[in-house]
């Protein structure tokens, strides 16, 4: 191929050379098997739809992601709008007079020996999957994006539509909730 | 002036937790270590947000990308490309 020489799109070959590509991609970002399926059939729907726009300067499998991660973008607008209102979202700090503080129920408690509990590891791993598991689902993916895979605060911000302070806020409850469910289920409290 | 240092047990354990991943600002981390002095449930959550970090670092994985669909997913996927195809 010479090197003016225009990309072009082949549908019919998209699941043999993209599937496994594109759903590695979305699962890292979304929350399960199903749903980064769902966002892979989506991208290549939206695909055959936009096929006349392609121009041929990215390559197909660039043009591809490119429409995966504004789906991603979308289902994180769609967890704003409706059901992630709906969420609880447990308040740890006091409102009016006392703003910020500690609500006295939900102050951190004592988690006495700390070393001495970390022997059980497997009920130790069990304990903080289910209860990154109990979060929110954005709170959740945030969480992992930043603390599991390590990606950097502006590439999130990017791929996920957020705003740097948006994301400080997400983690910071993510964090408070995680602590709050491990006192309760590692601590006994 | 004075008053910029004094935050309250929200902002102080936001900061904490913004520190975990090495982001917080140094001005954050004086009006944290202020906050602490007098604090001690906040001094508790740092406590503990460290040893959770901990925790994180040893206990999850990322993903590694070996996750794939199954050939009956991908065959249920290209019908359905396929009808896409025929429409347009």
């Amino acid at each position: 191929m010479s090197e003016n020489a225009k990309h072009t799109l082949d549908p019919n070959k998209w699941i043999e050379l993209y599937a496994d590509y594109l759903h590695n991609y979305a699962i890292t970002r979304v929350d399960g098997h199903e749903l980064a399926k769902d966002l892979v059939q989506e991208t290549f729907f939206s695909g055959i739809k936009g096929k006349d726009n392609f121009r041929g300067q990215a390559s197909e499998r660039t043009w591809l992601v490119s429409i995966l991660k504004r789906k991603i973008i979308d289902h994180y607008r769609r967890l704003n709008s409706a059901k992630g209102q709906q969420e609880i979202r447990m308040s740890f700090y006091e409102e009016g007079k006392k703003k910020g503080n500690w609500i006295e129920e939900r102050v951190p408690q004592s988690w006495g020996n700390e070393a001495s509990k970390e022997i059980e590891n497997d009920e130790l791993k069990e304990a903080l999957e289910t209860c990154i598991k109990n979060l929110p689902e954005k709170y959740r993916m945030v969480f992992l994006l930043k603390t599991v895979q390590q990606y950097e605060t502006d590439e999130i911000c990017n791929e996920l539509d957020i705003t740097p302070s948006n994301l400080w806020v997400i983690i910071h409850r993510a964090r408070l909730q995680l602590r709050n469910c491990m006192e309760k289920k590692w601590f006994n409290h | 002036m004075g008053m910029k240092f004094m935050i309250n047990c929200d902002e102080a354990t936001a900061i904490c937790d913004k520190n975990q991943y090495g982001e917080a600002s140094i001005m954050d981390k004086i009006c944290l270590n202020f906050h602490l002095v007098v604090c001690k449930y906040c001094k508790a959550y740092t406590k503990q947000n460290h040893l959770m970090s901990q925790w994180f670092g040893k206990y999850l994985t990322p993903c590694d990308g070996s996750e794939k669909l199954s050939p009956e997913e991908k065959q249920k996927l290209e019908e359905k490309l396929q009808k896409e195809l025929e429409k347009n």
